[in-house]
């Protein structure tokens, strides 16, 4: 949005208030906007609470959730976000391949979480606990699916930054996009540690 | 599974006269725009100037123009209502069949708060709030864009369901299990689905876009107590919009899948549990009366404060009780449930909870009175419809409380009270507020005048057919008449439904009334023309420009000293002072990706209401790669040089001192 903006602003003398504020308010628009997404996770927490014993005579928690298959989906996800910060760092640093090798790995971390709970929703749907059961498989495959659904949309935008980091390299404009996909990506780590101990932990208690 | 889903040319309701001659007036009044702007070659200014336009001006007329439009459909709704209530008494069946009054219910509440209220509210911020705090745009202009059309993409949707399929007749709240699958199988509540989230889409990325931009945009030297009361209370609206819509997007999209992939959040069987929808609905459906109320207080504020030349009363107390209402508005819901069955606890929680925000709002009243003491109000129109609104709100107020207390409620629940009461606050509240902000700001957006005398026929006709229309159904409430009924047989109902319906054509003359006042305006804007951009010697810096506002709104930023800005620049003789020196000043470009990206958006929720699965994916990555396309457009801004800054501000600081006022 700004690269022209600051390549005329520097042959131009004048006040640009404006752009020096332009980044600052990208990032924290988004900041805001992930709030409200966080209220939207809220708000499938809120009915998976009120759910998740109308298990209609089905299954529970308790009879479907695989804690050591969960606990490496969990391992992945939260190494991609170690991953991403040494990314940032890189990208800071202008160390355009440091960020495209970790922006690489992180992506690799979340394709294999993905991969994973694509693999237990697969999993539960042919043995007959897929979401159409009960409330509570309602409410368990929504919450999760959510948030797998954010990853999954955090995965083509990081696609994306991988491949706007490789040719315009790591320009201001540039940086504060992956400012706001590393938000996004640290969001979706802390809403996965909500639902490991909502939905797993507590569910296979 | 045909190419086009459940679409076929059943589809249109062609057996239906009153739909078909609805659609033949709108079809003719379109061909007639279309040969009129073709006549006049304005295609080209239509497109490049008005809908690509990311200034926050010409969307927040666009806004208005499409609350204006969506004012009348939803009013033709509400008469058409009245009428078949006062004719079908005695168990007559009157001339509206029970499936199409459903419908015409539900899209009368959907309308008037979704795609009137709203965009009118959001219209006025759009003007006036970067102006109050001597901003040149809002933070995010492409996106302010963006979210206009997808608000105008729900619209869209809500009238392409008067001509194909069928719109919901579940009421404007679509509660489940009725609004499920099994009871609702045809393509209204998709309709209704996917008209809302479109829609609330655009609303959610304007409040993010406005808080941004008063949080981070504000001219030097302001600080957030020193906002104008307009933009504290639309901010307050905004943190409520922030907070709120997520809910709605998060219960529509439960219904979607209920609906769609035969999911069980509120179904009857399998441990669905309905009530949870109505809990989220009124969770995200109470602040958003709030939402539309607030910035109502706020233009009654700027009003009373500007026509008594007097500061407003109690600034700090206004802002707080906003704040106030706007945290205790997300803490009544239940109120809309008493009769669910919680424990006597629970329902005196929120009864005591609802009945505690008469306290901030009757501040705000006695801070309006106290402004008006020992000033001299001039009765202009805006100040005839906020002194409307201080007693028809005062009523809806009272019967709130009355309705917050849980054994009324038993009562009252769904009965004609509730409607009446929430009219009240609605019409009394919001909408007498829009139309006073309309009087007052329309000469800054339009720069001329609205004609006086309409204008008061208008309020007047509009405050008796309130009152003829509304205070009928309290008592209709009391003698046990419930909403949504199509035909009635108990004669003691009938004079008070006649009185309804005679109050509601009374509204109807109101709304004659601005359409000729608009209408007279025009041809007489040379006459009422504003040439100094301060008509109504105002406080703030919205009436330090020109009227219409300078394309960049303000040349030099002022520096902000006090709370009534303008009115303090004028009093130290800083006001229309040429500045020593002009600078560049940097401007987005207008861009077609809002329009181009909404439209797809639109596209696919109408592809998905008729299960045309192939055209809803185009439409999903259609929308999506216009937004990747506009992320890599690097052409998206420009410099305005200092020599048309110096000729744009030279008209304007000669209006005001060769003009005679200085």
């Amino acid at each position: 949005m700004s690269t022209i903006a600051t390549s005329s602003a520097a042959s131009m003398p004048h006040e640009h208030a404006h752009e020096e504020h332009h980044e600052n308010n990208t990032v924290f628009g988004f900041w805001l906007y992930l709030m409200t997404d966080c209220l939207l996770f809220a708000s499938f927490f809120a009915t998976y609470a009120v759910l998740f014993m109308n298990t209609a005579g089905g299954v529970s928690g308790k009879d479907i959730f695989e804690l050591n298959f969960v606990a490496v989906e969990t391992a992945a996800l939260l190494l991609s976000s170690i991953t991403f910060g040494f990314a940032m760092i890189c990208a800071h640093r202008q160390n355009k391949s440091g960020a495209l090798a970790w922006l690489a790995v992180t992506w690799a971390l979340g394709a294999c979480f993905i991969g994973m709970e694509v693999y237990e929703f697969h999993h539960l749907i042919e043995h007959g606990n897929g979401p159409q059961q009960s409330a509570f498989l309602t409410a368990f495959f929504s919450l999760v699916g959510l948030h797998g659904l954010h990853v999954t949309a955090g995965l083509i935008w990081m696609t994306i930054m991988f491949i706007e980091v490789t040719r315009r390299g790591l320009g201001e404009q540039t940086v504060t996009r992956l400012s706001c996909l590393s938000l996004f990506w640290h969001f979706l780590d802390i809403v996965w540690i909500c639902v490991f101990t909502v939905v797993y932990l507590m569910g296979a208690m | 599974m045909s190419l086009l889903g459940k679409l076929s040319i059943e589809a249109v309701p062609y057996h239906e006269p009153i739909i078909m001659v609805t659609l033949a007036v709108v079809a003719v009044v379109g061909v007639v725009i279309a040969m009129l702007i073709t006549k006049h070659k304005q295609w080209g200014t239509l497109w490049f100037d008005w809908i690509t336009s990311v200034d926050h001006k010409r969307l927040g007329i666009m806004y208005i123009v499409l609350a204006m439009i969506m004012l009348l459909r939803g009013f033709a709704d509400a008469i058409m209502m009245r009428t078949q209530l006062a004719m079908a008494t005695n168990g007559a069946p009157g001339y509206l069949p029970p499936e199409h009054y459903d419908q015409i219910f539900t899209a009368h509440g959907v309308i008037m708060i979704i795609f009137m209220a709203m965009p009118f509210m959001i219209g006025l911020m759009n003007i006036i709030l970067p102006l109050q705090i001597g901003a040149r745009d809002v933070a995010f202009p492409f996106l302010n864009n963006l979210s206009f059309w997808l608000t105008a993409g729900g619209a869209i949707l809500v009238n392409v369901s008067l001509g194909l399929g069928e719109f919901a007749k579940t009421g404007w709240v679509a509660y489940p299990p009725l609004a499920g699958l099994e009871f609702s199988p045809g393509v209204g509540v998709d309709y209704y689905i996917w008209a809302l989230q479109i829609s609330g889409l655009g609303t959610l990325l304007t409040a993010v876009n406005f808080l941004v931009t008063v949080f981070k945009m504000r001219a030097p030297g302001m600080k957030l107590m020193q906002m104008p009361i307009f933009t504290w209370t639309c901010t307050w609206a905004n943190i409520l919009i922030a907070a709120s819509f997520p809910i709605l997007t998060a219960v529509l999209a439960m219904l979607t899948l209920d609906r769609y992939m035969d999911f069980h959040f509120f179904t009857n069987e399998a441990g669905g549990n309905s009530m949870m929808y109505i809990n989220l609905f009124w969770a995200w459906g109470h602040p958003e009366v709030y939402i539309l109320v607030l910035p109502a207080f706020g233009i009654f504020s700027e009003v009373i404060s500007t026509f008594t030349a007097k500061r407003l009363f109690g600034y700090k107390s206004m802002v707080y009780a906003s704040g106030a209402i706007a945290i205790l508005g997300f803490i009544v819901w239940l109120h809309h449930f008493f009769t669910m069955g919680s424990s006597a606890n629970v329902n005196a929680f929120f009864g005591i909870m609802t009945m505690v925000i008469a306290v901030p709002t009757g501040v705000k009243l006695f801070n309006w009175l106290f402004t008006m003491y020992r000033g001299r109000l001039i009765l202009s129109v805006p100040v005839l419809w906020t002194l409307g609104f201080m007693v028809t709100f005062t009523i809806g107020g009272m019967t709130g409380v009355l309705l917050a207390i849980p054994g009324a409620d038993y009562v009252l629940h769904n009965s004609l009270f509730l409607i009446a009461h929430f009219h009240n606050t609605i019409i009394g509240g919001a909408v007498f507020g829009y139309l006073a902000g309309f009087a007052f700001w329309f000469p800054k957006a339009m720069g001329f005048k609205l004609d006086e005398k309409t204008g008061k026929a208008a309020f007047w006709c509009w405050q008796i057919g309130f009152l003829l229309a509304f205070m009928p159904l309290y008592v209709l409430g009391f003698l046990g008449m419930t909403r949504r009924l199509n035909h009635t047989d108990n004669p003691d109902w009938n004079i008070w439904l006649y009185i309804a319906a005679f109050g509601a054509f009374v509204i109807a003359i109101g709304i004659f009334f601005q359409l000729l006042q608009l209408f007279v305006s025009f041809k007489n804007k040379e006459k009422l023309n504003d040439t100094t951009g301060d008509p109504w010697n105002g406080h703030t810096l919205e009436w330090s420009t020109a009227s219409p506002p300078q394309f960049y709104n303000f040349a030099k930023i002022p520096h902000i000293k006090d709370i009534d800005a303008w009115t303090d620049m004028k009093e130290r003789g800083e006001s229309y002072q040429r500045p020593e020196n002009y600078a560049p000043i940097h401007m987005p470009k207008n861009t077609s990706a809002g329009v181009f990206m909404s439209m797809s958006f639109t596209l696919m929720g109408f592809a998905l209401i008729w299960h045309i699965w192939w055209l809803a994916v185009v439409g999903l990555v259609a929308g999506i790669g216009v937004f990747i396309k506009r992320c890599y457009t690097s052409d998206v801004d420009y410099y305005v040089q200092v020599d048309e800054v110096e000729r744009v501000e030279a008209t304007h600081l000669s209006a005001n001192t060769v003009g005679g006022r200085s």
